[in-house]
């Protein structure tokens, strides 16, 4: 039977593939995972025992499914977005990537999908002695034998079918198909079996109503409280059980499809239940007192000795059992791989192994033994359990636990503000009360607690009594429950939400899973494309300038065959302009924008590092560029100082120029002029004539000297003349000079001749020239009366020192500090010369090794020559 | 005539040059050959026309044109400045400071003359 099924079930996914796996009915089919044997045997059990409270059951899922479809969108559009496996990598992802967090979810959904296997196998194993009990070989079924192989048999199949191949996505497109069609099989069983209820045996549709108007379900009871924790519970376990997140989410091909499963999902859940109380009030009416309410599908065609009914009944349980278990261990396993298995394994092997084929083989195996382990903990659970407790109370222990995940979902999808810490401490409270108030007791009493426990609590606390905590008396065990586990996880999660604060990771996945819908594209393609491709061109426009962004986009889009500036968003062009704008940004941080426009890829750990490099290596460039800017500061700084200098030079230049000229022109002016008066004017006397030519004489030996000087200082100045080096004595040369310039005026020279006895080994006439030059502004320029001037030489530490002092007024402090200058005439005495001779002697004294300085303090003008001696 | 001009000049040969054919055209000719009392001779002579070399011990020529054209009684005599520095900004400056001519040296005692007279009619 079960191998039919598998075939059927693969034959199915293989032929119907192409043209039926995307389509919304597969994936509304493929949601009826929620309708389990549970569904399928329970509903009517549930009916008979509590009337129509089995109805809450389908109700919260059609409130879901119509009321919150934005929920549902937001959670498939964050799944596509993130590429989310499992409810797990969800909340985890949301909170900033907390394997902690999965781990405990991991946990929590394998203890609570566990009860939920249990039921699984105890359906089917009820059914199965039912079955078998009516056919021709009874004996040999024990129930215990019969559920361990069919939870072996359950195992082996959704390992073949589950872990047939590895998708990234978690996609499994031949499983879902095979829900699809058990699906449609169990629809038709349970209304066949209706229909035979309600006609076969019951005599039409009359007879019926007025069977149920009579029977006890009609008089039941709604207690108001169990309906909306009831409604509330599987409202809240239609979003957060494993294998609706893995149908719903996961493995959800188009957002559109939740369009079309909104209403025909409810219509689904409608059809199901038509004959849910027919069947049960049908039952009571004809079978045994003692016969198990959860088997009427089974039993009551049976009883009437439909066996091709029964069959058909059998094989819808069968599938209902079968799908929900495969789909569970499908999620459960992607879970416990994901989340426990393979983070262990890496951190053990070092990563080391990261060969594909390794990985892949090792994440294979790893779920291959989730599901078998899975299996058999609901097994297990089974056994412990005593597999005697009704469907309907086993399937709502699984509700509430799963429930549990519900504040930290929603939270997550719409409040910025909730945290990992949040998160951590909702789910480990509504986990820990949902174990001490439901599941553990749910094993009965004496089985995981003692039967002391329940009724006076731990160490006699009443306070923490498990089914009536913190002195709450009297409410209903599930309502108890639910409601202290939902509220305290709730009120955990925002209390430690807005105590912590998020990690910076938090926020960024935060803000991409809260605000999703403006970060990636809606279902339907052509607008989000645009959309997608205006944010692009904003972006680009920002990052490379509106003129080449706009260029780019142009022109792709008319390579697509479009108009104006927004092209598609095809891969192809969301690489080209992602290495448009790395040259402007770097690769990563292109990467992170496109993809975060796009929706294309969740800005990863990796991809911020890599954005932080790039900000680090711009920091480390930009840090280059300002050492530049100071080098180039400190350059044109330079540069700045020798333009100075050199304008400082031209403008020296000008002056000497301008002075130069004036030297010149002044004796040439008299020359002209009275050149003209001696031709031009007639009745001269002979003595004006006389003395107008002697003018002329006079202003040409003038300008004759200042030539000679002017010449000399050139050549000096230059260096392009020889010093002709020879020894001498030191009074031949003053004996020289003062025979040359001392005798012309009425300066009486005074010298010690005998101290000037020394051999001196100089360019003498240099020398000299110096001397004479000293002498001769001693005779225009001494106004002393009777005017003396004093030539002493000295010796000391290999100098020779001659000073010339006069007996005059000496020259101011000004003065002495251009004296050396040239044309520096001081004062307004018209006996000078150019003013170039002390310039000259400077010149001279410099190429002799010597210096010339003005001698403050002595009375008079004073001047020091120095020359290097020798003794 | 009657016509007074003040040579303001350091050089003594110039001073004797521009003096004598001055004086054989009919001038009577002041000097002051310093540029710090030039002001106190020109307010004193109050002359007809004043040559003004630029380069004087003291005070240059430009500080005492300047000084001339901002005198209640001098302003308006015309001012021929004299230089050996025969650069144009010197030129330009003169006429900035409102000289009447600007002679460069060595000049022809044709050109003094000419100048003289035409600034004494205008």
């Amino acid at each position: 039977m079960l191998f039919v099924v598998a075939f059927l079930a693969e034959r199915a996914a293989k032929r119907g593939r192409a043209r039926w796996l995307n389509s919304p009915i597969i994936y509304t089919l493929s949601l009826s995972v929620y309708c389990t044997a549970w569904t399928f045997y329970g509903a009517v059990g549930f009916a008979a025992r509590s009337g129509l409270e089995y109805l809450t059951i389908y109700i919260g899922p059609t409130l879901v499914m119509i009321g919150w479809w934005w929920v549902l969108r937001k959670l498939v559009r964050v799944g596509r977005a993130q590429r989310i496996t499992s409810i797990a990598d969800l909340i985890s992802n949301r909170f900033g990537k907390s394997n902690t967090l999965a781990v405990l979810i991991t946990l929590m959904a394998v203890a609570g999908t566990t009860p939920y296997i249990a039921l699984q196998l105890q359906s089917v194993t009820l059914s199965f002695s039912a079955f078998a009990a009516a056919g021709p070989n009874a004996e040999g079924f024990g129930s215990a034998a019969t559920a361990f192989w069919v939870a072996t048999g359950l195992a082996l199949f959704t390992v073949l079918f589950g872990t047939r191949n590895l998708d990234v996505n978690e996609r499994h497109h031949g499983v879902v198909m095979a829900i699809a069609l058990e699906a449609v099989v169990k629809l038709i069983a349970l209304l066949a079996v209706g229909v035979f209820v309600v006609w076969g045996l019951g005599g039409g549709l009359g007879p019926v109503i007025e069977q149920i108007e009579a029977s006890e379900i009609a008089e039941w009871e709604i207690a108001p409280s169990r309906w909306v924790a009831l409604i509330a519970l599987s409202a809240a376990a239609f979003l957060t059980l494993p294998r609706m997140f893995q149908v719903l989410v996961v493995e959800n091909d188009d957002e559109r499809h939740l369009r079309f499963a909104a209403w025909a999902f409810p219509t689904y859940l409608l059809l199901i239940n038509l004959f849910i109380v027919p069947i049960a009030v049908v039952g009571q009416n004809i079978l045994p007192e003692a016969t198990n309410p959860d088997l009427y599908v089974l039993s009551v065609p049976l009883v009437s000795g439909e066996a091709g009914l029964a069959t058909l009944s059998f094989l819808g349980g069968f599938s209902s059992a079968t799908s929900m278990v495969i789909v569970a261990a499908i999620a459960l396993s992607t879970m416990v791989s994901n989340h426990i298995v393979m983070p262990i394994w890496l951190r053990v092997t070092g990563g080391g192994a990261l060969v594909s084929g390794d990985l892949r083989n090792v994440v294979l195996l790893s779920r291959r033994f989730s599901i078998i382990g899975v299996v058999f903990l609901g097994y297990v659970y089974y056994r412990i359990s005593g597999g005697g407790a009704a469907l309907a109370a086993i399937g709502l222990v699984s509700f509430a636990g799963v429930s549990q995940f519900l504040p930290a979902l929603l939270g997550g999808l719409f409040w910025r503000g909730a945290t990992r810490s949040g998160a951590l401490a909702g789910l480990l409270v509504g986990f820990v009360i949902w174990l001490w108030a439901m599941f553990l007791p749910s094993f009965g009493p004496d089985a995981a607690l003692s039967a002391d426990v329940l009724a006076h609590g731990p160490w006699g606390i009443a306070a923490l009594k498990p089914q009536a905590l913190f002195g709450f008396v009297g409410l209903d065990p599930l309502v108890h429950a639910v409601f202290w586990s939902l509220t305290l996880n709730t009120v955990s999660f925002v209390v430690v939400s807005l105590a912590s604060f998020p990690s910076p990771m938090e926020r960024l996945q935060g803000a991409q899973i809260v605000d999703v819908f403006k970060h990636s594209s809606s279902g339907q393609r052509w607008r989000g494309g645009m959309a997608q491709s205006e944010d692009l061109l904003l972006m680009a426009q920002r990052i490379v300038g509106a003129t080449q962004a706009q260029g780019l986009f142009r022109r792709v889009a008319s390579e697509q065959g479009l108009e104006g500036y927004l092209p598609e968003p095809t891969p192809e062009f969301l690489n080209l302009l992602e290495r448009e704008l790395a040259g402007s940004v770097g690769a990563a941080t292109a990467h992170a924008m496109v993809g975060q426009i796009v929706g294309r890829a969740a800005v990863s750990v990796d991809d911020l590092i890599a954005v932080a490099d790039e900000a680090a290596q711009i920091m480390e460039y930009s840090s280059q560029l300002e050492e530049k800017s100071e080098e180039l500061i400190r350059t044109a700084r330079q540069l700045r100082e020798a333009n100075e200098k050199l304008t400082e030079l031209s403008h020296q230049k000008d002056a000497f120029l301008s002075q130069i000229s004036h030297e010149l022109r002044t004796p040439m002016t008299s020359i002209r002029a009275f050149s003209e008066i001696l031709r031009d004017s007639d009745g001269l006397s002979g003595d004006d004539q006389s003395k107008y030519s002697s003018i002329i004489n006079s202003e040409s030996v003038r300008l004759t000297r200042l030539l000679d000087d002017l010449l000399d200082l050139s050549v000096l100045e230059n260096g392009q003349v020889s010093m002709n080096l020879e020894d001498g004595l030191l009074v031949d040369v003053l004996d020289r000079a003062v025979a040359a310039a001392g005798l012309i005026g009425k300066v009486s020279i005074v010298r010690r001749r005998e101290r000037e006895q020394m051999v001196i080994h100089t360019d003498l006439d240099r020398l000299c020239q110096v001397f004479i030059n000293l002498i001769a502004n001693a005779q225009k320029y001494c106004e002393a009366l009777e005017p003396e001037l004093k030539i002493m030489t000295s010796a000391k530490d290999g100098r020779l020192y001659i000073d010339f002092i006069d007996n005059g007024l000496g020259i101011s402090r000004d003065e002495q500090l251009v004296v050396f200058e040239k044309f520096s005439r001081l004062g307004d005495d018209r006996e000078s010369g150019a003013g170039l001779g002390l310039a000259i002697c400077r010149e001279v004294m410099q190429r002799l090794d010597g210096t010339i300085s003005y001698l403050p303090g002595q009375g008079g003008t004073a001047f020091r020559v120095s020359l290097p001696f020798e003794d | 005539m009657g016509k007074t001009v003040v040579l303001v000049e350091d050089e003594p040969n110039i001073i004797e040059a521009i003096s004598f054919i001055l004086s054989r055209d009919g001038w009577t000719v002041h000097t002051h050959s310093n540029g710090d009392t030039a002001m106190a001779t020109l307010e004193v002579r109050a002359p007809n026309l004043i040559l003004l070399d630029v380069m004087l011990p003291g005070r240059s020529g430009f500080d005492i044109l300047s000084d001339i054209r901002g005198h209640a009684v001098l302003a308006q005599t015309p001012v021929m400045m004299l230089t050996a520095r025969g650069q144009t900004k010197d030129r330009e400056r003169a006429m900035e400071l409102g000289a009447s001519r600007f002679m460069t040296k060595p000049f022809s005692n044709s050109e003094v003359l000419d100048a003289v007279r035409e600034l004494a009619t205008s």
